[in-house]
This record gives structure tokens, sequence and C-alpha cells, in this order.
């Protein structure tokens, strides 16, 4: 008899507990969906707002699509000015390309700058440093990530600017590679984390093997981690790169803001993200103006996004690699 | 059950003495950057003598002040440029009144380059050329073989539509000019700068060389002292307005008769504007004044 009592009740305790494991199980689902679900509405919202540049016929009578990216015919025969962003003027003038420029130089100097150095450190601290120096290295360049950009966008304007005119005689105090110089600096430690994880993941087997075909440390590091580790790093790479497309304090501050079409790396800059906070707080509500800038926030957004999910497919390939699940 | 009784009766309390005291006389300020200084001098002068009212000022540009007018989040816009039709359309439309529109003080621009520059003067057109490209080398002006760098404004600002219109006829800026928030970034960077000019009000251009102006090729450079402000001879002056939705009654009406009032334009003074000439002042004064007489016609 009493087995049979033993049995119900612990049939109910069974129920209740698959009970609250379902509630449980559908309320981290909904935070996950509610997390996907913002994401995608706050793109719904970039987009709808943009979405009258491609359609509306009084923003069309400002300007078009062709008008923001092809070139137009602002100057003289004589000084043609083929890309003008100027959307504050008698003709107002939206020509994207200065500012795409503009984003690709300033992102460009900082990856150079945040590439090498952020992957020799994570390769020294992983493969060479002892242990007491990895524990100080490690920390002390992911407090770097915590820097606010707006602090090393002041350090670039005031300090920053100053050096590297006087090193290389600049004509333009502020310009691409000051704010990639400083962009680099907030670039590194995303880099840098990465790659230091993704070297880290590869499997000790693989360097105890390297050894014991008489390996020096040096060759294991190149030949054996770096390579089994390569994907884990592009994407840190992938990733610094869509941080520094869509950084937007350091660069309002130390560029200049000048939207010039040229390019030379000496010259000022204007970035999309700049121009966005520049402009956005200002402009009149729905006009072409206002609709510009939210087009120019969905390119980043559509940038950004596309690189991002490059990344994370390259970790993933990563983990299928050094787990040999694939291959 | 007690605890929770005294609890919510302090916050029925805290509210209610929330709500009177933004009731009793929160006057909120907002608009050009060029005007936030003289704005907060004004409030505090006023606060001192007057403890019942808060007046807050905040920044954030003419057009700044002018939206948040449209969409009744501030009792004042200051601009340093006069408000288009389209925007008086504007808030008339959303607010239901019409705009008042009284001139508080006079600023002139300067134009500022760094002090080892040998250029003492420029002509209005020679200024044009160089904001919109024409002329590039110092040397064409009379200075050094040097480029000339611009710094300018972003163009959400007062300065930038206003010198656009006054100096550059309404010609575009030229591509190479850098923009920055603000006059005191201009002047930080032209002092950094032994070939740049720039532009902006004349109360922040301490520590720099201002040029002066010539009205025309010809005529005499003038400088931009007060007397010439004041009597236009300098070329580039402009008024500075303080805007309102509908007719200003209560504190809001009693602080801007202060800042209209000979001891509100001494404040002016003390900032480094220029006080209102007195023909303006009186119009000012009239147009705030008027307000009660004409109610009673307006509602007809």
């Amino acid at each position: 008899m009493s087995t049979a009592a033993n049995t119900i009740r612990l049939a109910s305790l069974v129920a209740r507990r698959r009970w609250r494991e379902w509630v449980t199980e559908k309320f981290i689902y909904l935070n996950a969906v509610g997390a996907i679900a913002l994401i995608v509405l706050i793109f719904v919202f970039v987009a709808r707002e943009a979405y009258p540049v491609l359609v509306n016929s009084v923003v069309h009578e400002e300007v078009t699509v062709e008008a923001l990216f092809l070139p137009q015919n602002y100057g003289t025969p004589e000084a043609p000015l083929p890309y003008v962003w100027q959307p504050v003027s008698q003709v107002p003038k939206y020509s994207l390309m200065p500012l795409l420029l503009g984003t690709l130089k300033v992102t460009l100097v900082a990856m150079l700058l945040a590439m090498p150095l952020a992957i020799l450190a994570a390769i020294y601290t992983t493969e060479f440093a002892p242990r007491w120096l990895r524990e100080a290295i490690k920390p002390v360049v992911e407090l770097l990530a915590g820097i606010p950009s707006v602090v090393l966008g002041f350090f670039a304007l005031v300090v920053l600017a100053s050096w590297l005119q006087n090193l290389f005689d600049f004509d333009f105090r502020l310009n691409a590679i000051n704010a990639g110089v400083a962009m680099g600096l907030a670039v590194i430690p995303i880099i840098y984390t990465i790659s230091e994880d993704a070297l880290t993941a590869v499997p000790r087997s693989y360097r105890n093997a390297a050894y014991a075909l008489g390996a020096s440390r040096a060759q294991t590091a190149w030949q054996v981690v770096l390579p089994a580790a390569l994907p884990g790093v592009f994407a840190g790479v992938v990733l610094g790169f869509g941080r520094a497309m869509g950084e937007t304090m350091i660069v309002l501050m130390a560029s200049g803001n000048a939207a010039i079409t040229s390019w030379s790396f000496s010259e000022s800059v204007r970035t999309l993200s700049a121009t966005i906070a520049a402009e956005l707080a200002e402009v009149v509500f729905g006009s072409p103006h206002y609709h510009v800038l939210f087009f120019i926030g969905t390119v980043l957004f559509t940038m950004t996004f596309a690189l991002n999910w490059l990344g994370s497919r390259m970790i993933g390939r990563l983990r299928r690699r050094l787990t040999g699940v694939d291959r | 059950m007690k605890k929770k009784e005294i609890l919510a009766i302090l916050v029925v309390g805290l509210v209610g003495a929330g709500v009177l005291l933004a009731q009793q006389g929160n006057i909120t300020v907002k608009g050009s950057d060029t005007m936030v200084i003289l704005g907060q001098r004004w409030a505090e002068v006023y606060m001192k003598n007057n403890p019942g009212v808060t007046v807050q000022v905040t920044g954030g540009g003419s057009g700044t002040g002018i939206a948040a007018l449209i969409n009744g989040t501030t009792d004042i816009a200051e601009s340093s440029r006069p408000m288009k039709d389209k925007e008086k359309a504007d808030a008339k439309a959303k607010r239901g009144k019409d705009v008042l529109e009284l001139p508080v003080a006079v600023d002139g621009l300067a134009v500022y380059v760094h002090e080892v520059n040998p250029v003492n003067e420029l002509s209005l057109q020679q200024l044009k050329g160089i904001y919109t490209g024409a002329v590039k080398n110092w040397k064409e002006v009379g200075g050094r073989d040097e480029r000339i760098l611009l710094y300018s404004r972003e163009n959400n600002s007062g300065t930038y539509v206003y010198f656009k219109e006054h100096v550059l006829e309404n010609a575009d800026y030229y591509p190479t000019a850098q923009t920055l928030p603000g006059t005191a970034a201009v002047i930080n960077a032209v002092a950094r700068d032994p070939r740049g000019i720039g532009y902006g009000g004349i109360a922040y251009g301490r520590g720099i060389k201002h040029l002066r102006v010539k009205p025309d090729a010809s005529s005499p450079g003038v400088e931009p002292t007060m007397e010439n402000v004041l009597s236009a001879r300098y070329p580039i002056s402009r008024y500075l307005y303080w805007y309102f939705a509908g007719q200003p009654s209560g504190d809001l009406k009693a602080f801007t008769s202060w800042v209209l009032s000979a001891e509100g334009q001494r404040v002016v003074e003390n900032v480094g504007y220029y006080p209102l000439p007195e023909r303006v002042r009186a119009e000012s004064r009239t147009k705030l004044g008027r307000s009660e007489s004409k109610k009673p016609n307006a509602s007809r």
C-alpha cells in the first residue's frame, strides 16, 4: 500500500517540478526573444524614418538616392565638386561619399594601429608571458575598454593632435590619422580580448604535439597555435572594425568634421556617425535632411550588423574546427 | 499600516510641494550657445533679487531652443538669429499662439586669427573669398605664404547661419572648413593654429587677435568695439533674441521686463556683449508691455 502512495506522491512531485521547469524555460525564452525583438524594432524604426528617402516625392525635390551616391554637378566646370555634403544651404547637397570615405579612412587607421598591437599582445600573453605577467596585462588591456570614448576624444583633441602635428607637420591639426589613432585605442581591447580567448581555447594537446616534434615556443605559437585560432582572431578583427565604424564621440571631437573628398589621411574628415550626432539634434522633424540622417543610420546599422554577423560566424567556425566536428 | 499611511502622506505632500514649486515661477530658458552665459548671468542676478523664482538656463543652439519653443518644452527660446517664418508658423500651429520676438542684446561677430598672423584687417569681400575657397593662401590677402585653414561652426548653430547669410551672401562654405562645436572650440583651435581663421561671438574672444573688418575694399577697417557695433559701423553685428509663445505674463513677464531694464542691460555689458540701443530697447519694452491692453481685443 505504502509503495502505491509513494508512487503517487512521487508522480505529483515530478509533475510540479516539470511545471516549474516549463515556466522557467518559457520565462528565459521570452527574455531572449525580447532582446532580439528590441533590436529588430530599433532597426524597423530607423529604417521607417529612412524610407521616405527612397519613395517620398517631397524628399525627392531636395535629394534622391542617386544624389546620395553618384557624382553631381555642384561646382563650376573649372572646379567641379562632384561630392558635397552641405545640407544647410540654398541648394542642399547631400552626397554621402565624403562621409563614407571619412568613415573608411578613420577606420583604416584605427585598424592598422590596433590589429598588430592587439594580436601580438594576445600572442605574447597566451604563449610567452609568465603567469603573473599575464594576469597583470590582461585586466589592464581590458580596462582600456572601460575608458569612456568622450575621454579618449578629448585626449585626442587636446593632446594627441598637437603631438602628431609636431611629429608629422600636418596642415590640419585635427585629421583622419589623429582620430584613427584615438579610435585604435578604443578598438585594441576588443581585438585583444577575443584573440586572447581564441588562442587560449586552442587545446593543450596541439602545443604538446608541437613540442614533442621538437618545435620551439616561437614556432609553436606562430605555426601551430595562431593558425588554429585564426578564425577567432579574425572574428576579433571584424568586431573591432564594426566598433570603429560606429564609434561617434572620438571622431566628433578629434577629426575636424570637414566633409572633404580626398584620399589624403592628413586632412580633416567627417564620418557617418559624427554627422548624425552633430546634426540630428537640430534638424527640422520630418524634413528631407532628417530623413537623410536616418538613412545614414540605416546604412551604418546594416554595415555593422553585417560585420558582427560575419564575426560570430568566424567564432563558430573556430569552435567547430577545434572540437573537430566537421573535420 | 501606520507606516504606510505616513509614507503616503509624505509622498502626496512632496508631489504637491513639487507641483506648487513648479507653478510658482519656474522659468525655463533654452537655446543659443552664444547666449548661454548671458542667460545664466541674468538668471543668477534675478534669482538673487527675487527668491521665489527659479530660472533654468540651458544651451544646445538656437535651433534647439526654437524647436523646444515650438514643442512647448521651454518658456523662453534664446536665439542668435531671427526665427524663420516657417518656424513661427509651426509654433502658431502647435501652440495656438503668435510668437513674440524681443531683441534683448547686441552681439558682434568677431573674426579671429592667431596672434602671430601679420594680417590685421580683411574686407567682407575677402572674408567671403576665404570662406568659399576662392582665396586659399594668406599671401593673397597680405599675409605670409601659407595655406589658410578654415574653422567654422556646426551647421546647427545660429552663428553658422548668420555668417553664411551676411558674409558669404548665402554661398556654401568651402568643404575643407573644419566644423567645431561651439565658439570656445573655434577659439581654442585658432589659438593653436598660426594658419587658421575662425569666427564667433566677441564675448568669447579673449587671448586671440580680432581682425578689423572693412565693409568694402576701399573703406578703413573697423574694430569690433562697443561704439562701432552699436553704431552699426562694424559690419558683422546682430541682435540676440528672446522668443515667447504668446504674450508672457506673471513671473515670466516680470523677468523679461527686468532684462530690458537698465539693470538687466548692465549685465549684458558685464558679460561682454552690447546693451540694446535706447530706441530698440524702448520698442522691446512696448512690445512686452502692450500685452495686457491688447488682450481683450485679441480674444474677440
